[in-house]
Order: structure tokens, then sequence, then C-alpha cells
């Protein structure tokens, strides 16, 4: 499958998006090999290791840890990582608290950490159900949030972007920084996953 | 503008319908909250939308709701809760 196709074209603007592409293609502007790069280069470019980042700074920095949950946007910036004019809130999955990330408007996500929104976020089924029922929903993606930790949904509906800080695994007390970093994924940056230790 | 509520405050979400490009989800208007966090102060997406891009900042605020206030038949856990970002225009004090 090529990087552009859609499986889901249900909407008028993906309608457009493909119309406009094939005609740009069919008239010899641009070819679907450049396209298919270009997407490439924007997932690579802006892939999760920024938030990767981030979170293993976290992990082994508690006092950066309390920068981060405290302004996520000045601590982000003092890893270079330029959130822009939005502001930027972590929040801290803990043994009592796990938090998941939505935006019920639209598909508002912090790209600048985690690079292009999966198909799912954007689905209504994702937005719907994240809000109403969040943990037959997180059950779906194979994660079941004890009965005794809260859950707090956070709906992106304005001009803050959000990231889960996950729970460090056990077992992990010995890898450094990069090694962390590595183990951390997107999925349990937006909340729907934890970070696990390899088999 | 100096922010009408502070974190902590109890506050209803106005019960309106408007046309346009409005960022205050439906599912929570009319709803009951706590103000969780001032965010700060940003331009009105519903003047935005309408290409008013000198209007005034207004203060944005997290609304934390408790999911059995937004979803009477909500099955989750009881402390389980919403947070939602909402601008001061669409709050009102809940004195209750």
């Amino acid at each position: 499958m090529s990087a552009t196709t859609h499986e889901h074209a249900d909407r008028g603007d993906e309608f457009l998006e493909r119309a406009f592409r094939e005609l740009l293609i069919e008239r010899g502007v641009l070819t679907q090999a450049e396209v298919d790069a270009r997407v490439e280069f924007m997932y690579e470019r802006e892939g999760a290791a920024y938030g990767q980042r981030v979170v293993a700074r976290a992990w082994a920095d508690p006092a950066f840890r309390a920068r981060l949950l405290a302004d996520g946007s000045a601590a982000a910036r003092e890893l270079g990582i330029e959130i822009g004019a939005l502001k930027l809130v972590v929040v801290e999955n803990t043994p009592q608290v796990h938090n998941l990330i939505v935006c019920t408007l639209c598909s508002c996500y912090p790209r600048m950490l985690l690079g292009m929104a999966p198909d799912w976020y954007k689905s209504v089924a994702y937005r719907s159900r994240a809000v109403r029922e969040p943990r037959a929903l997180l059950a779906e993606f194979g994660l079941q949030v004890d009965a005794q930790r809260t859950l707090r949904v956070h709906d992106s509906t304005a001009d803050m972007r959000y990231l889960v800080l996950p729970m460090r695994p056990v077992g992990s007390e010995s890898l450094d920084e990069t090694a962390l970093a590595a183990l951390v994924t997107r999925d349990s940056m937006v909340g729907v996953a934890e970070v696990q230790l390899p088999a | 503008m100096t922010p009408r509520f502070a974190p902590g405050t109890r506050v209803r979400v106005a019960e309106r319908g408007v046309s346009g490009h409005v960022r205050t989800p439906r599912y929570v208007r009319g709803k009951r909250g706590v103000v969780e966090r001032i965010c700060g102060a940003f331009r009105n997406p519903e003047e935005l939308a309408r290409g008013r891009r000198d209007g005034d900042v207004i203060p944005l605020y997290r609304v934390r709701f408790a999911q059995r206030d937004v979803w009477p038949d909500y099955d989750g856990s009881p402390g389980d809760t919403l947070d939602v970002e909402i601008y001061e225009h669409w709050l009102e004090g809940a004195t209750e």
C-alpha cells in the first residue's frame, strides 16, 4: 500500500486531496514516487523521537520531571524542542492515575513531539468513545485500567496540547537515557498503552 | 484580562447553541465542573474563525468534570474525570 492510500476515504476533504494529487500526477507536475517520498520524510522527521526523549529525560532526571509537569513547553525547550504558540501540558501516569488524550472536536495532537497522528486517533469512534466509555475503549487497545485507578481523560479542545508521561517500567533501573527512550512508544504517550520492557 | 475564576472554583458551562466555529464541546454544555487550572489567555476562536485576528485575548481554563456528572450512566470508576479546555465567556459561576 502506498503511503498516501487512504483506506477510509469517507470525508470530502480526502476526496479533494486525492483528486488534486491525482491531477497533479496526471499533468506531470509531480510523480507518485515524489509524493510518497515526501510523506515518508514527514513521518521520519516527525516521528515520536522528540516525545521519547522528553519522557526518557523525565524518568532519568527527577528535577526535569518536576519542571516538565509544571511547564511542559519550557521544559521541552531545554531539550531544544520548540512547542510554538500552543502550550504543552504533560500529565503523569502513576499507580493511582492513568491519563488518556483525545480531541473530540477534530484531531488536535502533539505533533511536534509525536509526529503525524495515527488514523485511529482521528476516527469518530476513538474521538467519541474516549470520552463516553474510555475504559471499554482502552480494553480494546489491550489495556485494562484497574478499577482502583482513576482514569483521567483530557479533551484537547483549544490551545493546549497534551503528552502522557507513562510510568517507567519496573526492571529498567539500569538503563541509560538512550535505552529508556527506545522503550517509549507513541501509543504510551497518548495513553492507550503502558511502556513495557522487551520480553 | 484578569481571570474571573480561580483554580478550585466550581463553574457551570453555559448551555447555548451558537453557530460557527465553537470549541466548547456540546457534551459539557450545561454541566458543572471545577477549574483545574488557568491555561493563559488566547484569542477567541469564534472570532478568529470569522477572520477577526485582533480581538481581545480571553482567559482559557481547564475544567475538570466528574464523568458521572457528564454521563449519568457512566459505568467506569466513580473517581474518573474528564478535563476540557473552556474559554471564559462560556463559564458561569456555580454556587451550589
